[in-house]
Parts: C-alpha cells; structure tokens; sequence
C-alpha cells in the first residue's frame, strides 16, 4: 500500500464523497453491479491515454500526441487483421495474425515515441511543439491510409481485449491494472524511473551529475508512445473498429486527470497511485451524472470547474505553506 | 548591402517570405489560377478568422503564456451574439460589441487565474476552455442557429472596391478582411509604441525583473487574456459572417492550428520573441499549403500530414540551431 | 574654508587621486548634514522566523555606504523594504529625505529616487540596449504611448551622464556581464536617482571592470547620488566607501567609518568569530602523478595549461572571474570540450566528450552554481544523493536495490554529517552548509579519484565552512586528488599544497602554497589580472 499523504487523503474523501451523493441521489440505478462493470469496462482506455501523458508532464514535458498515436497503432494492426482475418468466419481468428497485428500496433507505437524522444531530446524543441507537430503528422497519416473511412469488424480475439471478462473482472480493467504496476514498477525501480523525476524538476542539475538527459527524454516518451498504442488496442477493440479521429476529446481529460491526481505540470512530482484515484473519481462522476441523465457537456463544464478548484486549492495550500 | 543581407538572416520572417515565395511559384506554375487577385481576395476573406485570432496568441506567447481556450471564447461569443440579434435585433455594430464585451469577460478569467491565482497557462486555459463550451452546449442543447438577421448577410458582402471580370461575375476586397488588417495594425501599435505592448515582451523575457523594475504585469498579463478573448469574440462574429449560420462546433478545435500559425511565425513558446508580421507570414503559410493542395489537386486528407510536416521542420530547424549555438558557446555557466 | 563639494570637483578632476582625496575627506570628519534615508527599528519576520530585528540604519545624501553580513543576516531583506518590495513589520519607521514614509510600493520607491540593481541585473535580454535604459523612466512617466527613437534619446542622454558607448540597437542577451552592468546603471539613472542600491556588484567582474564600476560610482557621488553597497565580499568597494553598516542574524553589530575597519574586523563581526584555518593536510611525497595535463587549449577559454595533481595533493586554483578556472574544470569534467592538448588520469588519457566518462573515470566536479547546477531542489536529499550512482545501484535482476540505496544515503549522511530531519526531505530546506555537503556527498558515493571543487564554500556560514575544509582534507589523506577553485586567496593559501595563478586563460604563476605568504598570491593576481 503507497504511503497516504495529504492530498491522496483529499481524493479519498473525494471520492467517498461522491460515491455517497450518486447512491444517495439515485440509489436504485446507482448502486448496480451494472453501474459498476459498466465503469470497469469504460475506464481502461482513458487509464493507459492518462499514464501516458503522466510519463510527459513527469519530466515537465507534455505528450497532445497520444491519441492521434493510439488511433495510427490501432490502424495498422486494423489493416493487417482486415486483409488476413475474416471476422465472419469464427474460425478465421487465426492467432498468427492477431498476434502479427498486435505486434504492428506496439512497434508503430514505440516508434512514434521514439520518434517525439527525437524530437525533443535531440532536436531541442520545445515538448508542447514537438508533440503537436507529430499530432498532425499522425491525424494527417491515419487520414491518408484510411482515406477518412472506418475499419471494422475485428475477429473475436481482438473483440475479447476490450469487452471480454476473466473470472469475473472486465478483461480490459485487469490490463489497466497491470499496466499500471508496470508502469509503476518503471518509475520506482528503475534508474531511467528515477531520473526521471530529478530531471523533471532541474534538467541543468542532473547533467552536471552525469545523467544523459537525452536518454531520459527518449525512454520518456517510447513508454509514452507504448501506453498509447495500447490504448490504441483497447479502444479498437471496444468500437470494434478503427479509424483516424477516435477519442479525440480525451487529449484534454488526461491533462485533467493528471492534474487532478497530484501530477504536477511543472514537472518532478506524481506517482501512479495518485493517478488511478484521480480516474476512478472522473469516471465515478461521469457515469453518475450520466445515470442522473445530466447533459455530457455539462460534465464536461464540471471537468472544467474541478481543474481550476484543485489549482485554486494548490495555490492557497502553498501560500499558506509558506506563511507558516 | 552584405550588412544588410546578414541582418535580415537574422529574422524569421525573412526565411518566410523566402518559402512563401518559392511556394507560390510552385504552385503557380501548376495551377495559375493561385496567383490571381480573386484567388488572393478569397484567401485574405477567409482566412480573416483565423488571423483576427492570430494577432491575440500573438500577444499571450509573447507575455509567456499560452491560451487554449480561445476557441471556446469564439464559439461562446458567436452563439450569444447570434441569440442577441435574433431575440433582441440591433445592428453590426451591437453585435461586434456584444462578441467583444463576452470575450473579454472570458479572457479575464483566464487572466485572473493565470496572474492572481499563478496557475499555468496551459492547465488554466484548458480547464476554462472545457467550462465555456460545456456550459454553453449544455445550455443551448447545441442546436444550430440559421436565421440570421438580413442586414448582417448584407454586410457580409460589403466589398472595399470590385472588379468585374470578363465573364460578368465580380469580386472584390471584402470588408471582413479590412477588419483583419485593423486587427493587425492595432496589435503593431500597441506592440510597437505603447508601454503596455513593451512590458508584454519584458514580462515574456523576463518576469521577475519585470517585477522587480515596477513593470505592471497584472495589468499587462490580465491585457493580454482579456484582449485574447476580445479578439475571440471579434473572430466568433467574422465567422459567423463567413458562413452565415452558427454552428457551436465548427470552431472548437482549430486552436492548436491558429498557435502553430503564431509559432511558425517566430513566436516562442518561451515568451517575449514574436511580432505582428511574422504571425501573418506564419498564417499565409499554412494557407497557401492548404489552398495550393486544393489548386495542385492534392486530396484534402493530407493537408494535416503537411501541416505537422512544417511545424517540425521549422521549428526543428530553429530549435536544433538554437542548440548548437548553445554548444559552441559553451554557456554552461547558468545565472544564478 | 573651502565647500566639500568644491573640494569634491577638485577631486574628481584629478582622476587618479579621487579615491584618496575621498578617503582624506572622510577622515576630516566630513560627514554630509542630509540623511537621505534614515530607518529605525525596522523589523520583519517570516514564518516566525526575525529576518531583522529592530535594525537603525541610515544613509546620508552623496555616500557611499556598505551594507556587510553572511547570507542569511538580513541585508537582502533590508533592501526589499528600503526599494518597497516588502514592507517591514509595525513598530519601525522609515523616512526619506526627512519625510515620514509609510508601506510605500516598488514603484514608489523608484519615485523617491530609489535604484536597486540586483545581482542578476534584471535586465531583459529579448530588448535592446536603448530599451532596457529607458524602460524605468518610461514606467515612473506613466505615459501610455511614446514615439518611436523616444527611447534611444533617453538612452542615449543617461550613457552621456558616465561617459560610457554603447550599442543602443543590440540586444542585451549578446553583451558582456560588465557591459550589462553598466547598463544597469544607465537604467538607474534615467530617473531622478538619489539612491542607487547594488547587490553583490562586483562577483562577477574582473579587476579591470571593478575599477571602471568604482570610478562610476565616484562619479555619482560627486552629483550628490549616494550609493549602497551590498557585499559579502568588500576588498574592492571599502576603498571608495565612507561608512559600513554589519548585519549578523537579523541585528545590526555596527555602523563604522570605513577607514577604522579591515577586512579582518569586518569578517569578525560579520560572523561573530575570526575564522581559523586549522592547518593544512600532510604533505605529499612524491608519487605517480594522478592527473595529468598537457598543453590543453580551448580557443576563448584557456590556452596552454600543462600541471599535475598527484594522489593526496590539494592544488588550488584562484584567479579573477574570466580568467578560465571555472572553463578548465568543465573542460575536465567533460562539459566543455578542449581544441587541443591532452588530458590523462594515472597515465591513461582521458575522452573529455561527455560527463559520463569522466565519471567512469573517477573524476567528480563540484559545481560553482549549488542552486542551479549542484542540486535539484525541490526534489528529497536521498534523490540528490544517489543520482550520479542510480545506475550502479541495480540488483541482479536489474531493477534497484533499494536497501542498498538507503544504506548508502545513511552512511553519506552520517559521513559529512549532513544535520536533516529526514532523508526523504526536499534540499530547499536545508541551509547553505548542509546543501553543499548534499553536493559533496553524491559525487563521495562515486568513489572518485579526483575531486575538483569549485568555490566550494561561497555563500555557506563559518561553521559549514570549517566542516568543508576538514572533510576535503580528510579525503586527500585517503589519498585523492584534489583541486580546488577559489576566489577566497586565504582558502587555497591556506588549505592548499600547491597554488596555480590563472588570469586571462592562462597559468600565470605557481607556488608552493606552504612558503608563499597570501600577499604574494594577491599580488600576483593582481599583476596579471
């Protein structure tokens, strides 16, 4: 269990907080196994697109290539599978190229992530620049390869990824654990994991100590770019489909969800706990508004509203700090 | 003359008007309707949005800060002017100042959160940007606005002067780029010769001695979002003009666009480099790219892929420079 | 009886004998009748803590005054309220010019005719030359527009005032440290200045530069401009100044004229104690050279610097700012690549491309800047300390070992003894002293050969001062080489073997520090400089 301090407490009693008002709101559409399977099944992919935006902003950096990322990943492992796989055919689910494509998806993604490291880390161009640059680059690529058309009808494998259930458990919400661990087990037990935090916050310091920052930024954002793709997946599988411009209104949720789970944006601070309460608090809200049939664009005003208040608290929090 | 060759070198605006030029030849040679005065006319008319737009991120990435949520402003801005005319009628004139005063006020939030409350551009303007439209969508329902009021479709059409061509069809230079042009020239005069256009850039170069020298950067940093907003609002209007409907989601989305436009223009992200021409530069850039595609045949889904092309490569280039010279210097002595 | 301001015209007619004449006025019993600034018992206090304490301080109108202390005493404190960007707590008073002020702004201080010019300038370095002079007279005109070449006059008026040539059209960012300081000047004096406050003005300036800043600052005086100094370091300013001021944990310990007091006094009662070297480490006896240096050049930095240090030696290194120390031990350390000449560590030579290798290679390099390039502040003590051995502090499986990483974090600690409430507490916290041995600590964990520290006890207190020097003794007994850079003459007199000069890229003299008495050193220095 990681160490409970102050503001994880706050998204707790947050998190409580709500639970209790949705229940006691609307106690009989609230309070469902439905409710909740239906969140399991909803959360991952927003989980993956938010850790890997954490990965950037840790360094002080920001990833706004992310979707266009997990859409150009799950693109080419669509076009693999449509041209090999008959998804009306049960048998045709050939396991040889679900895993070809599934391997397309992780290499187009760790290259895309190598690729924005190049960007940033040898290139020198700012984070925010070089992420919407490739953006573009990818928005434009996928629209190219698909010609703006919709891929579908993925064979039962993928189908199994993002709608499937292990004794129980949403299988999407068990890869969303695990990814979580591995992502965590990177950022605390590894030494790129640990410099990456130092770097976040004083890049000039840990190059007068002989870390290659370059290294550092490149990791950086290949972890990113993986995170995406297998965001890319999991989104592929639950539209059962895949075309450019999937998931875009995301992009602005994870910045979210980062801020809101203790992810500094200045860099240096955040860790992975932090992050997966902050997600299941968004996405408890979001279903419950939901259920209480309030407007999704007023949620998405909500959004709004609960980013500034937790600036506002950070900012009068520090200057009491520093008073006392 | 060589003095002269190796200032310009130093601008970024020079290496824009080179690419420009050698674009335009390009697509020129291909399609020789592009360089034509009708051709340009329209291209100045519509992009009159996105520049009116321009000139205010202009202003926060020289201040050192960012907006995101300019877009929502516009959108904002445009949908009440347009129930305002509709329900209470007025004139052009009302309604450009309605879109102004709405933008302001939301441009003024965003300064005050980012200056008072010192929270980061980004994450501020982020949030405001998702408050506004949610607000706003949820309290219309979305609903598309057709029936705008006749005057403003006539005054949509006002031409400066018009030429008739031998086919009797006409054009002309359009009004709403003469309200671009305004835009430009006030943003160069209040750059250029008033206090608060140099503190923008002092503050962008350097906040804490701006502080320190007595600089009002509240007042600058709250100009700046609110004057953002303003420009939103202006912009929310022309595009209601340039389409005469209004649609809550036709603007929303463009703001990464119009930023990349400032950039490519010579503005840093840093803060306190960038100027009113380059940002026009960066603008007809992205433009003739788009338009040149349109006339040389190239189909429309690669205009994003050529976008992201020139942002990397222009930036790239400025960044890997910027870099080297660090290197070469060796100015790894950091002030303290 | 002839006027003290005649008396002064004449002084600064004869340009080579102001200063003495300054000095002999002072001495007369000179003193100008009008305080300009007069502040009595000012107090302030953050988070509980007594920044100052019932501190009387008082400036007369043409002096020039020095404000002494250690970091931390309260001198950056007093000059936040007297420019206004603080305002001290109830109970004191402030008056200018005779009159009563109370809570007056930044902006209102510059009205009264009030400069401070800070340490880093605050200067903007996106704006020319012209601009940067005549933004504060812009400011305090409250005029919203201004015509184009407006400010160039402005400019172009206050570099007449001192006599100094500039490009008005040049970016600040592309002049000198000097040259920025004397526009910083220029920017004072576009207003009706009276006071002009300098923090720290001479750090970053050579020899040759202090002197231009003095005469400057003569200059002012003669137009009855007063001038504060604000310095720890005051060698160069006493000779011009005609009072100095001693702040030490918050209170004043005094107010002398300049001529009754010595660097040595000052430092008493700066610090409350004469600090005393304890004697220097064992000599070395002759053995094979651990670094070795040859002919190494970098065009712009050093030129042709050839010298040793063998295993247990301390060699020092001083010379003015510029002269290269600093450019030299990047240039070992891998941070500054060298045009030519070479570089060996126990004979083999060195790659000088990256960090990286000179770490492998058991070099560590102590930086000049603690807060920028030593330590990531807001990040843990424990963080800091293992950052340039993460990479060795892999388990088999190639994940970190964690116990191993704490146990070494506890015994760094307990080695400098490093005085921390926690390990897992941000850097920010700890005081200057303790800071530096963070530093220390995490280049000790590399078990280098060759430690090259870099002004390694600038800014830090007496007592932090002393456990430094013991601890880099320490370390040369086990037999590491050390070379140490200093501004502090007394520092590498007095805890070095040998003593190199460098001035101008170059090693211009070599002593053996044991038999050289520090006056020699300075002379020296100042020869070449």
């Amino acid at each position: 269990m990681p160490e409970l301090n102050s503001e994880k407490k706050a998204l707790l009693g947050i998190l409580a907080g709500a639970l209790l008002i949705l229940s006691l709101l609307s106690p009989d559409s609230f309070l469902t196994v439905g409710t909740f399977q239906g969140m399991a099944f909803q959360l991952p992919e927003l989980g993956l697109l938010s850790m890997a935006m954490m990965v950037a902003m840790l360094t002080g950096g920001i990833n706004l290539s992310i979707i266009s990322t997990a859409n150009i990943s799950a693109i080419s492992a669509a076009l693999i599978l449509s041209r090999f796989v008959n998804p009306d055919v049960p048998a045709s689910g050939d396991a040889g190229y679900l895993f070809l494509a599934l391997v397309a998806a992780v290499l187009v993604a760790a290259f895309v992530g190598l690729f924005n490291g190049f960007l940033i880390a040898i290139l020198d161009i700012p984070p925010i620049l070089a992420t919407l640059g490739s953006m573009k680059l990818l928005q434009g690529l996928a629209f190219i390869v698909t010609k703006g058309y919709v891929i579908s009808g993925m064979p039962a494998g993928i189908v199994y990824i993002g709608n499937g259930s292990l004794a129980g458990i949403p299988f999407p919400l068990i890869l969303l654990l695990v990814f979580a661990v591995l992502l965590s087990i990177y950022l605390k037990h590894t030494p790129a994991g640990f410099t990456t935090f130092l770097m976040g916050s004083n890049p000039i310091a840990t190059r007068f100590s002989g870390v290659s920052n370059e290294k550092t930024i490149i990791l950086t954002y290949l972890v990113s770019g993986l995170f995406s793709g297998a965001a890319g997946i999991v989104m592929m599988s639950r539209f059962n489909s895949a075309k450019a411009g999937y998931g875009e209104s995301y992009l602005l949720v994870t910045v979210l969800a980062c801020v809101l789970g203790g992810i500094k944006s200045e860099g240096g601070f955040g860790d992975v706990a932090g992050l997966m309460l902050s997600l299941v608090i968004l996405q408890v809200l979001s279903s419950g508004l939901n259920l209480l049939g309030i407007s999704s664009f007023l949620t998405l005003a909500l959004w709004g509203a609960i980013m500034i208040a937790v600036m506002l608290m950070q900012f009068f929090f520090s200057r009491k700090q520093r008073i006392v | 003359m060589e003095i002269a060759l190796r200032k310009l070198a130093r601008y970024t605006e020079t290496y824009l008007v080179i690419i420009i030029a050698f674009l335009s030849i390009l697509i020129a040679a291909k399609n020789p309707s592009f360089l034509t005065l009708e051709n340009m006319f329209d291209l100045l008319k519509s992009y009159s949005f996105f520049g009116v737009m321009s000139i205010g991120v202009l202003m926060v990435l020289i201040s050192g800060g960012i907006d995101i949520s300019f877009a929502a402003v516009a959108t904002v801005a445009e949908y009440l002017v347009a129930l305002f005319m509709m329900r209470i009628g007025g004139n052009i004139f009302s309604a450009f100042a309605v879109a102004a005063l709405v933008g302001s006020v939301l441009g003024y939030i965003n300064g005050l959160l980012v200056n008072r409350f010192r929270i980061p551009p980004i994450i501020a303007t982020i949030a405001t940007m998702n408050a506004y439209y949610g607000l706003l969508i949820f309290a219309t329902g979305g609903k598309w606005i057709y029936d705008l009021p006749i005057w403003f479709s006539d005054f949509a059409e006002i031409q400066l002067f018009t030429i008739h061509t031998a086919n009797d069809s006409t054009y002309g230079l359009s009004i709403i780029t003469m309200i671009w042009f305004a835009v430009m020239v006030a943003g160069i005069l209040i750059l250029r010769f008033t206090m608060l256009g140099r503190s923008i850039y002092a503050i962008g170069g350097d906040r804490k001695s701006a502080l320190r020298v007595g600089l009002n950067v509240r007042r600058a940093e709250e100009f700046v979002y609110s004057f953002m907003g303003l420009l939103a609002g202006i912009a929310g209007v022309i595009q209601a003009l340039l389409v005469q409907t209004v649609a809550p989601n036709s603007i929303v989305g463009k703001e990464l666009n119009i930023i990349a436009a400032v950039v490519l223009g010579g503005a840093s992200l840093t803060g306190g480099k960038g100027s009113v021409f380059g940002a026009f530069l960066g603008l007809v850039l992205l433009a003739i790219v788009k338009n040149g595609m349109t006339l040389m045949a190239i189909p429309p889904v690669w205009y994003e892929f050529f976008v992201g092309c020139v942002i990397l490569l222009s930036v790239g280039i400025t960044s890997y420079k910027g870099k080297l010279e660090k290197r070469r210097t060796a100015t790894i002595l950091v002030k303290a | 009886m002839m006027s003290a301001g005649r008396l002064e015209e004449q002084a600064r007619g004869q340009h080579g004998n102001r200063i003495v004449v300054v000095q002999l006025l002072v001495r007369m019993g000179y003193r100008m009748v009008d305080d300009f600034l007069v502040m009595e018992k000012i107090s302030k206090q953050y988070a509980g803590v007594k920044a100052l304490d019932a501190v009387d301080f008082s400036i007369a109108a043409g002096e020039i005054h020095c404000l002494a202390g250690t970091n931390g005493s309260g001198k950056s404190t007093l000059i936040k309220i007297i420019s206004g960007v603080e305002q001290p707590d109830a109970g004191g008073a402030v008056s200018i010019e005779g009159a009563r002020k109370s809570g007056y702004s930044a902006i209102d201080s510059i009205g009264y005719g009030i400069e401070v010019i800070y340490q880093d300038l605050s200067l903007f370095h996106n704006l020319t030359v012209a601009e940067n002079i005549a933004l504060s007279s812009m400011i305090s005109s409250r005029r919203k527009f201004f015509a184009p070449g407006e400010y160039t006059r402005i400019a172009a008026d206050a570099m007449n005032l001192i006599g100094i040539d500039l490009p008005l059209d040049a970016n600040v960012g592309r002049l000198s440290v000097s040259e920025q300081q004397l526009v910083a000047i220029c920017r004072a004096l576009t207003g009706e200045l009276k006071l002009l406050i300098m923090d720290e003005p001479t750090t970053a300036l050579t020899k040759k530069e202090v002197d231009r800043l003095l005469g400057v600052v003569l200059d002012l005086k003669g137009r009855g401009i007063s001038t504060l100094f604000v310095s720890h370091k005051l060698q160069e300013v006493m000779q011009v100044a005609d009072r100095v001021t001693i702040l030490r944990d918050g209170q004043k310990i005094g107010c002398h004229p300049a001529a009754e007091l010595d660097s040595r006094k000052i430092e008493y009662m700066m610090t409350g104690t004469n600090f005393e070297y304890s004697g220097r480490a064992p000599a070395v006896s002759d053995a094979e050279p651990l670094l070795e240096v040859v002919a190494l050049s970098k065009k712009g930095n050093f030129k042709d610097i050839t010298f040793s240090v063998l295993p247990g030696e301390i060699v020092g290194i001083t010379g003015m700012l510029g002269s290269g120390r600093t450019e030299l031990a990047l240039a070992l350390f891998g941070m500054n690549m060298p045009d030519s000449g070479k570089a060996s560590m126990r004979g083999v030579p060195l790659d000088l491309r990256s960090a990286r290798s000179s770490i492998r290679r058991g070099i560590a390099y102590v930086p000049e800047n603690r807060l920028t390039q030593g330590l990531v502040m807001p990040q843990s003590v424990e963080k800091n300390a293992l950052v340039t051995v993460i990479e060795r502090l892999r388990s088999k499986s190639g994940f970190l070992d964690h116990r191993r990483a704490a146990a070494l974090v506890k015994e760094l600690v307990r080695r400098l003894r490093i005085k921390v409430p926690s390990v897992s507490s941000p850097v920010a916290t700890l005081s200057g002293g303790n800071q530096q041995k963070v530093v220390l600590a995490k280049w000790i964990a590399t078990k280098p050969e060759l430690l090259i520290l870099d002004g390694p006890t600038v800014g830090i207190d007496i007592a932090a001062k002393g456990a430094i020097h013991e601890f880099i003794k320490e370390l040369a007994a086990e037999g590491l080489g050390v070379l140490l850079i200093s501004d502090e003459v007394s520092e590498v007199a007095n805890l070095c073997h040998r003593v190199l000069v460098m001035s101008r890229g170059r090693i211009t003299a070599e002593f053996p520090a044991e038999s050289t008495p520090e006056s020699e050193i300075l002379k020296s220095i100042e020869l070449t400089a």
